[in-house]
């Protein structure tokens, strides 16, 4: 491999760098949190948690955790000065309501034509949905992060048509992976950057649908912020 | 003169015809912040049967909801994310058969919720059009969109937590623990809270659920 995939730091560092001064942003459960960890300089966005927290901080500090004052998660957290606390029906309201610019998911599956697939597996689990489905139908903007570009068994998260149970319809603007920036427009993926010394076809061979390559493609490079 | 309050937990489910077999109850909280947990216990020490438990998630541990359900007191719950990492007690009799579930997209649940608390039957939302959860519901178009139609939950009784109330009944709350209880207190027939302090009054500019829609209250003192 002449090429080295991207930490989810990296990830994360890359995505930050797409959000715009300004921006009211929801970061999900898991690895999109990773994105509160690399601010740009200059640059202010104001986090979003669905349980109801504008402003949202870093966790606190050991010893100095709140119960009344938790994030999407369930995980303590702090609020930051501007922030402000609310019911439920208005912070889905500003979901529901488009005020949030930019939400940003994990995924099982994304299809070329921005169909999600990020709430069900198979198996005999009692399902769960959180607010992924008033995020993606709601926000201005949905972004997807892949740890990896395929899942480990192989198989392919970007598809041409997704097989899981759908979180919504054509709702996926962008996907950041461990290898590429990939837009999702009327004509299917198209690859913005691309990591250093990977080929568009190895690209292709780990996609499950039609890529094209942007004019101006970038290259990504791992453990730094360009 | 108008008094809320009352002395005991003993006293809050005191002569509520609300509290019965098959009732549907709305219980605030989000994960372990603003869970009503006294009202929860004194609740399931009525031995209810057969009850549907409208609330974010499923309980986790043997507390709160999760000993609710352990007491065989819920048929079926209503709920956006009854698994994590803690829901062994819902999980198990779900896996059993024991409890019927209907799963909600979370901002769908608390529109259901504020609409049943605003006289609105149903609305259109986005959210979920085209997916299993909107399997078997009406839709619309709108300019172009798609959107599902939602019906308004009302239930018979709601459980909620909040920080300061006044004889009154007018409400604060602390912090994410506010989540769904202002909305709750709005759609059932009977409001119980529980509340860490009495105060005199609670300024009128802070008040964020007003009296109008409480019906009872205990102090519960601080967590």
């Amino acid at each position: 491999m002449n090429y080295q995939p991207l930490s989810a730091e990296d990830i994360a560092r890359r995505v930050a760098r797409d959000i715009p001064n300004g921006a009211y942003v929801n970061l999900g459960i898991g690895m999109p949190m990773l994105v509160a960890d690399h601010p740009v300089p200059g640059r202010e966005f104001v986090l979003h948690s669905e349980n109801g927290l504008l402003g949202m901080g870093p966790a606190p500090a050991a010893g100095e955790e709140d119960q009344d004052l938790v994030n999407a998660g369930k995980q303590p957290v702090t609020i930051l000065p501007g922030g402000s606390y609310f019911h439920h029906a208005d912070s889905f309201a500003m979901i529901r309501g488009g005020h949030i610019d930019v939400s940003i998911l994990g995924a099982y599956q994304v299809a070329a034509n921005g169909d999600l697939a990020n709430w069900a597996l198979p198996g005999p689990k009692p399902p769960a949905v959180g607010g992924a489905m008033d995020l993606v139908a709601g926000a201005r903007q949905v972004w997807v992060m892949l740890s990896t570009h395929v899942a480990k068994d192989g198989a392919h998260k970007l598809v041409a048509r997704c097989d899981l149970p759908l979180t919504g319809l054509a709702c996926v603007d962008r996907v950041y992976s461990d290898l590429a920036v990939i837009d999702i427009t009327p004509h299917g993926f198209v690859v913005t950057d691309m990591v250093a010394g990977l080929s568009l076809e190895e690209l292709q061979a780990k996609t499950g649908a039609p890529i094209q390559l942007a004019d101006g493609c970038r290259p990504l490079r791992a453990n730094r912020a360009a | 003169m108008i008094d809320k309050r009352v002395g005991s937990l003993a006293d809050i489910v005191a002569d509520c015809p609300d509290l019965r077999d098959g009732a549907t109850m709305l219980i605030g909280g989000f994960g372990d912040a603003g869970v009503p947990e006294k009202l929860i216990d004194t609740v399931r020490d009525l031995g209810l049967r057969d009850l549907t438990v409208v609330s974010n998630n499923a309980g986790s541990g043997d507390y709160g909801i999760a000993a609710l359900l352990k007491a065989g007191c819920v048929s079926r719950m209503v709920c956006s994310f009854p698994r994590s990492a803690g829901s062994v007690v819902f999980e198990a009799l779900y896996a059993a058969g024991k409890i019927e579930l209907e799963i909600v997209p979370q901002g769908t649940l608390a529109e259901r919720i504020r609409a049943g608390g605003a006289g609105i039957p149903a609305f259109y939302t986005a959210t979920g059009y085209g997916t299993p959860l909107a399997a078997g519901k009406e839709t619309r178009e709108f300019e172009g969109r798609h959107y599902v139609m939602e019906r308004a939950i009302r239930a018979d009784v709601a459980l909620i937590h909040a920080r300061t109330a006044d004889r009154w009944g007018n409400l604060t709350y602390p912090k994410t623990a506010r989540n769904f209880n202002p909305i709750m207190a709005m759609a059932a027939a009977t409001t119980l809270a529980e509340v860490r302090r009495f105060v005199d009054t609670v300024p009128p500019e802070e008040v964020v659920t007003p009296g109008i829609f409480v019906t009872r209250m205990v102090e519960v003192g601080e967590r």
